[in-house]
């Protein structure tokens, strides 16, 4: 059965017709990706998953049960949880308070600790940093923290908005590790991404996205090999 | 972070910019004028600073070829930077800006006396060219003025190239005895408490400010009490902040009681008028504290938090008071409050539901439109059979505590009240601040869409932050009804709710020091939008210099008279290392360092 799941989705911004019938399924663990260029859908895509935008028709299924008209809250209860484009960390808190709004809807503390400890362990930059303030940390421990913030949430699907937009190029490779490295953990990973080519060599399946429509859903390797996505996607980013 | 500090640790601090110091000078000299023309020697010169020296409307004027002289010389040092040697430049530069602003004042001067300009410049008087040539001939007063305004630029950049400690030293020993002038009526009050005229007698002069001698032995006091003291004190908190955290915790807990003591003791050694003021005082903390919750700790720019104040007011009146013209339960004010409290929070609850749904600017100003509805409807014909309309409601009883009566006629009565009320909302901030409602609140001021994909629940958390503003703004109208008697739709102005929001501002959005101690200075000092403060020569100018301070504060201190010291650095960091950016002078391209 598919953890999260968009069936027929249809969504406005007032007159305008933004997501167009999508339908995509994200199965437990597995590392997946949602290409496309500019104003494809791709952000509403993941706000619609998460519940932060309610699509017109259609329904997002968690976990089987229908949940287009819960809330992010009650979503993110149940392990959804979202990494933000460019990080976007709270500035002026600092990395232990951005780290615990991360589980700000757990309440088992022990669990709590536990996990930061976890972080700790895969970041140890952010263990050091731990009481300075999150907007004085470099690009690279931004990123980390931002994961680890959303790694606080013990979340069993994780949406992932432009992960490697706004890095220098040095880092978007080893963001992409860190990334395959949560993976391995047997975290379910959703990956809004227009660096097509370093998406696609680490995610299982893919989806590309135009103007609101699902016009191809192939394994990786297919999508790497299809020669139109080669020409409009791969040729642009390539040397990315 | 690494990466940038290690380029700023090969720059040093730039050498004099010589525009900078003339722009400084140009705007000293503008400064200077507007002084003037707004009317403030003239309106200040009736109160002594030190008699016959130095009257507050000189000290309108002199303050600014110093402090321009000393701001204009002052660069920002960045951790890793090194300091450039100061030298004789750093003087010609300070005289430089006081010159300009001097200059200013003497062609102000020049044109007084060949022009007539009074119809729209009211100020534009024979006694503004009388004080500032100090009723002497004008050539020497201008001859005087470019001493004078040199001087004390010179000064103002000597400030930078004596030491730092002895600047410290020097500034101390400035504010103190513009302190001990300024809080003239406080201290002679508390003195008097204490049986000690002769001592205010000596530093005192019979009519209002300083005596010569007074100044000098105050001014010798703050020089040696730190130089004696100082290493001692110093030694102490080493020694409190090297203590285990148990322990630590213990002599902050006895330095709490002992304050929270002498705070209750303080008003029984205070006369009337400084019970009254600090009384006044306490209505503002505890209404700047309320709304430090709303847009300090949440980030909701509350326009018309006077709203909630006037609901808080009104009602107490309306079920204390006899005279209540519609619904009279004459209820005694401690049974009042908590439907006071109650109906407040629900009244927060209405307005905030439509309210949160907006953003920013648009929340501003539906807010401010809340604050004005609340206050016509309480002026309203059409409810001036529940309000008294214009006619407000009066004889609002006092509060009967068992041991005696709170009223306004006894201003110790009802300073240790607001003290009461005071420490309810100190502690309920900060409780509220360390706790998951506070952090989400955080949250929610930091990144809105963020806490929501955090599983804050945006809509209900902003309402709460609202409803804990509301019932902390009703605790003060409460208190407010109780202590004037009467109550009139003029108490509740936009004004009040514009300088809450400044006393916030300017105490530190989101410190709750910050914020007392902003209201102590501001409604204590300068006063609240109709309470005199100890400056009461200020309160035609009190607006002026609010939003003077507002500006100032926006642009250089966005943290607040009473910082976070980390935080400050961090914002100044940033400013610099932006305007390096753009300049080009250092490679902000600070990811490379995380592989």
């Amino acid at each position: 059965m598919p953890l999260l799941e968009l069936r027929g989705v249809n969504t406005h911004y007032g007159a305008v017709h933004i997501l167009k019938d999508v339908d995509l399924a994200i199965y437990p663990g597995e590392l997946v990706c949602l290409l496309g260029g500019n104003a494809s859908g791709k952000s509403t895509t993941l706000k619609t998953l998460l519940g932060m935008v309610t699509p017109t028709t259609g329904d997002v299924v968690l976990d089987g049960e229908s949940v287009t008209h819960q809330s992010t809250s009650y979503r993110v209860e149940r392990g959804v949880t979202m990494v933000p484009e460019n990080r976007r960390l709270f500035k002026r808190l600092s990395v232990k308070e951005n780290l615990e709004l991360g589980a700000y809807l757990r309440t088992d503390r022990e669990g709590i600790a536990n996990d930061m400890e976890r972080i700790f362990e895969l970041f140890p930059r952010v263990k050091e940093r731990m009481n300075q303030k999150s907007g004085t940390l470099s690009g690279g421990e931004q990123q980390m923290v931002a994961l680890g913030r959303a790694l606080m949430s013990d979340p069993r699907v994780l949406l992932m908005d432009e992960p490697s937009m706004g890095l220098a190029p040095a880092l978007v490779q080893a963001n992409f590790e860190l990334i395959q490295q949560i993976h391995e953990e047997g975290v379910a990973i959703f990956m809004v991404e227009q660096n097509a080519n370093m998406a696609l060599s680490i995610a299982d399946r893919g989806w590309v996205l135009q103007t609101g429509k699902v016009v191809l859903d192939d394994s990786a390797e297919a999508l790497l090999a299809n020669p139109e996505l080669r020409a409009s996607y791969l040729g642009e980013s390539g040397n990315g | 972070m690494t990466a940038t500090s290690d380029n700023l640790s090969m720059l040093e601090a730039p050498g004099i910019n010589w525009r900078r110091q003339i722009r400084f000078a140009l705007v000293g000299g503008l400064s200077s004028v507007f002084i003037a023309l707004a009317g403030m020697p003239v309106g200040l010169d009736g109160r002594n600073i030190i008699q016959p020296v130095l009257s507050m409307g000189y000290l309108a004027l002199l303050w600014v070829p110093f402090v321009f002289a000393s701001l204009a010389g002052s660069v920002v040092i960045l951790e890793g930077m090194s300091e450039r040697e100061r030298d004789a430049k750093d003087l010609a530069a300070g005289a430089l800006v006081g010159l300009g602003s001097s200059a200013g004042l003497i062609i102000l001067m020049v044109l007084i006396q060949n022009f007539n300009l009074r119809d729209p410049l009211v100020n534009w008087s024979p006694q503004l060219l009388d004080l500032l040539s100090f009723d002497r001939s004008t050539g020497l007063g201008m001859l005087l003025w470019l001493i004078l305004g040199t001087t004390l630029g010179l000064l103002g950049g000597a400030m930078h190239v004596v030491p730092a400690k002895v600047r410290s030293r020097i500034l101390a020993v400035a504010l103190a005895v513009l302190a001990v002038s300024v809080l003239e009526t406080f201290l002679t009050d508390l003195l008097e408490g204490f049986g000690l005229e002769t001592l205010t007698d000596f530093i005192y002069y019979k009519r209002g400010g300083l005596e010569v001698s007074g100044a000098i032995v105050v001014a010798a006091l703050a020089l040696l009490i730190p130089l004696l003291v100082g290493s001692k004190i110093e030694g102490i908190k080493t020694r409190v902040v090297e203590m285990p955290s148990e322990e630590r915790r213990r002599v902050n807990l006895l330095l709490l009681t002992v304050g929270a003591a002498l705070m209750l003791v303080l008003p029984f050694f205070l006369g009337k008028i400084t019970n009254e003021l600090l009384a006044n005082v306490g209505l503002f903390v505890l209404l700047a504290l309320g709304l430090n919750i709303v847009v300090g700790l949440a980030g909701i720019l509350d326009l018309g938090y006077v709203a909630f104040f006037a609901v808080g007011g009104y009602t107490t009146a309306v079920l204390t008071s006899p005279n209540s013209p519609g619904f009279s339960p004459e209820l005694p004010w401690p049974v009042a409050l908590i439907i006071v409290v109650v109906l407040t929070g629900i009244v927060g609850l209405f307005i905030g539901a439509p309210v949160i749904r907006m953003r920013g600017d648009y929340l501003a100003i539906v807010t401010l439109g809340f604050g004005e509805i609340i206050r016509l409807l309480f002026l309203s014909d059409w409810l001036s059979g529940w309000f008294g309309g214009a006619q407000g409601i009066t004889n609002i009883p006092g509060v009967d505590v068992g041991i005696g009566t709170v009223k306004g006629t006894d201003p110790r009565s009802v300073f240790l009240l607001v003290l009461v009320f005071c420490a309810i909302a100190i502690y309920v901030s900060w409780r509220l601040e360390h706790s998951r409602l506070g952090r989400a609140w955080m949250a929610i001021r930091e990144d809105e869409d963020v806490a929501e994909a955090m599983g804050v629940n945006t809509t209900n958390t902003k309402l709460m932050a609202f409803v804990v503003g509301a019932v902390l703004a009703s605790f003060s109208g409460a208190i407010f009804s109780a202590k004037v008697g009467s109550i009139f739709p003029t108490s509740f102005l936009m004004l009040v709710s514009i300088i809450i929001l400044v006393v916030v501002i300017v105490g530190g959005m989101g410190n709750i020091v910050g914020v007392i101690a902003g209201a102590l200075v501001l409604i204590g000092v300068l006063g609240g939008p109709k309470q005199p403060g100890l400056l009461q020569e200020f309160s035609q100018f009190k607006l002026l210099i609010y939003g003077a301070l507002l500006v100032w504060m926006m642009l250089k201190r966005p943290e607040g008279l009473v910082p976070n010291v980390r935080r400050t650095r961090e914002l100044h960091q940033e400013e610099f290392l932006q305007d390096a950016w753009l300049k080009g002078e250092i490679d902000t391209d600070d990811d490379e360092d995380s592989q």
